[in-house]
């Protein structure tokens, strides 16, 4: 409850020791607590972020690269072959403005994140599905996206400095516009 | 409704403590392809559904139905989950054949207990929230304890009797390759042990294992395309008790819900318990096995550990039970346990059990969801020299 909507809505307002001291409410916190193996592919992939390398696997067959890697193409049901080492850059396929959380909280920057079609050199497929990455978008303003502007715009990967690198997906800051 | 279901190919990767180099949709992968080579199927072409069985709390992943097509071959195909046993998946499955409209389905299910730090903590969280949980009991398998106990003070067995069921099963896994806890040990050994719950000490209940299988079904006139050596599903049964909420509602020392899924594997087998040949079923705990054989009406009430002392059960015996070596010598794989007993049984049927291969034709494969859950699942296997 915001000072802001108590101020504004009447009626007796609980605070949160005697909501949940009512009879009838059995508080209980879940621990739940896991060691993910991430696997062959993704384990080479989150070496490689530590490289400064973003990492991909080729299909044998039908020559799509999965970025992040798996063991297996899911189009082929085949277990995919060659690693490859993409060139980071890419283009902004869709991309969006939060302005609240996931709990609806208004945050105080709008945060924008965004899929990046990855430049994946021998890609030969071309269907909706491209080796690409989920992240959050630098240097871009939420007009920038509103307007549309943002689709298609050349991106490339801004770096942690490889001393603050732990092998993990925010090894990438986020990506920015590439004449940033 | 008169067309049998038949499986057409096995699958399976890991029944290893811990497969730390795979991610579970690493081993999911490794399963179905094997089982699509067994079958000789293209899992892009020809399958028509996909059935997985999972929970998202042993996953780790919230809504994690979502992550079940991509490694078994179900993307963009109709693909769902069964939150519970691979066996109540395989049930799912068996009747999307029977209606007519499904030709080829494949079931998986997957376990990597390794994953979980907090186990305990998990079934702690199966527990009812509002009274069981608040007294926070200390050892997750009380269930199974005050089971044990009462089955015992109902039939006068000792402890003895089950000790020796862990030993039988301990020492059949030694010709298994999948299980990873065989061992040759004494009745003196098992009886002498750490105590785990009473009355049972760690030999008694089952470890974990990592594992993933996929189990590839299809109608008759389909199956005959694929193979000339189905294994037929000829019945399927399943059944719940109450929860946790109730534990005063459970009958103790007996599992109800096996004698029904039991009974309705029989009944929609046509088969006569007096005409299975081999059994693979559950034992996480000693004393599930013989109580396990009692309610699916295959030893006399409270006779089956005698039986098994005989060697009724022994892989020589009449009635060869879990010669796989069972959950105590391979391992609980969480809700792919149901299919590693049934993994088990295809193998004896078609004759590929290798090493610890008996005679039989007609099987009984049951499985059990807990502690502490009480729903029970059984399936009727047939080869063809049984029909």
């Amino acid at each position: 409850m915001s000072g802001g909507a108590e101020r504004r809505l009447p009626g007796h307002y609980l605070k949160s020791k005697e909501m949940y001291s009512l009879p009838g409410l059995v508080e209980y916190r879940p621990v739940a607590r896991y060691l993910f193996s991430a696997g062959q592919a993704q384990s080479r992939f989150l070496d490689g972020l530590k490289e400064g390398k973003i990492l991909g696997k080729r299909c044998p067959r039908c020559g799509r690269v999965y970025v992040p890697p798996r063991s297996y193409c899911e189009y082929c049901m085949a277990p995919t072959s060659e690693w490859v080492e993409l060139p980071g850059t890419g283009e902004v396929h869709t991309a969006v403005v939060s302005y609240i959380s996931t709990f609806r909280e208004r945050m105080e920057k709008p945060e924008i994140v965004a899929v990046i079609k990855l430049d994946a050199p021998g890609y030969t497929k071309g269907g909706y599905e491209f080796a690409g990455l989920f992240h959050k978008l630098c240097n871009v303003e939420p007009e920038d996206v509103i307007s549309g502007r943002a689709i298609g715009m050349r991106v490339k990967p801004r770096w942690r400095p490889p001393e603050e690198r732990k092998g993990d997906v925010n090894d990438i800051e986020c990506f920015e516009p590439v004449e940033s | 409704m008169s067309r049998r279901v038949a499986i057409i190919g096995v699958g399976w990767y890991g029944f290893k403590p811990s497969i730390p180099d795979l991610s579970f949709r690493e081993m999911m992968f490794e399963a179905s392809m094997r089982a699509a080579e067994a079958a000789g199927v293209d899992l892009r072409k020809d399958v028509d559904a996909f059935v997985s069985s999972q929970e998202d709390y042993w996953e780790g992943i919230a809504i994690s139905d979502e992550f079940a097509p991509e490694p078994i071959g179900g993307v963009l195909r109709p693909t769902f989950t069964v939150a519970g046993d691979g066996l109540q998946g395989l049930a799912q499955a068996y009747m999307l054949i029977k209606t007519g409209y499904f030709d080829v389905v494949l079931v998986e299910s997957h376990a990597k207990p390794s994953d979980i730090l907090s186990l305990d903590k998990i079934y702690e969280l199966a527990l009812d929230p509002v009274n069981i949980r608040p007294l926070s009991p200390s050892n997750p398998l009380f269930t199974a304890g005050l089971d044990a106990v009462a089955y015992m003070s109902r039939t006068g067995l000792e402890r003895e009797d089950l000790a020796f069921i862990a030993v039988k099963n301990r020492v059949q896994g030694l010709r298994n390759p999948r299980a990873s806890y065989a061992a040759k040990i004494s009745l003196e050994e098992v009886l002498e042990a750490e105590a785990y719950i009473y009355p049972m000490t760690r030999y008694e209940v089952a470890g974990f294992t990592d594992a993933a299988i996929t189990v590839i079904l299809a109608s008759e006139d389909v199956a005959r395309r694929f193979t000339d050596n189905p294994v037929w599903v000829s019945g399927v049964g399943w059944s719940t008790e109450t929860g946790t909420g109730a534990l005063a509602w459970h009958e103790w020392g007996r599992m109800k819900s096996m004698r029904m899924a039991a009974d309705m594997a029989y009944r929609t087998a046509g088969v006569k318990p007096s005409q299975i040949d081999l059994a693979e079923v559950e034992d996480r705990f000693s004393f599930m096995e013989p109580l396990t054989l009692e309610e699916a009406r295959l030893a006399p009430e409270g006779g089956a550990a005698k039986m098994a002392r005989e060697g009724v059960f022994s892989p020589d015996g009449s009635l060869p039970v879990n010669p796989s070596g069972g959950s105590l010598a391979m391992g609980v794989a969480l809700e792919a346990t149901g299919l590693a007993r049934l993994l088990e049984a295809y193998l004896q049927l078609v004759g590929a059990a290798g090493p610890h291969q008996v005679e039989a034709t007609r099987a009984l494969v049951a499985s059990w969801r807990g502690p502490p859950t009480y729903t029970s699942m059984a399936v009727v296997l047939e080869s063809e020299d049984a029909l």
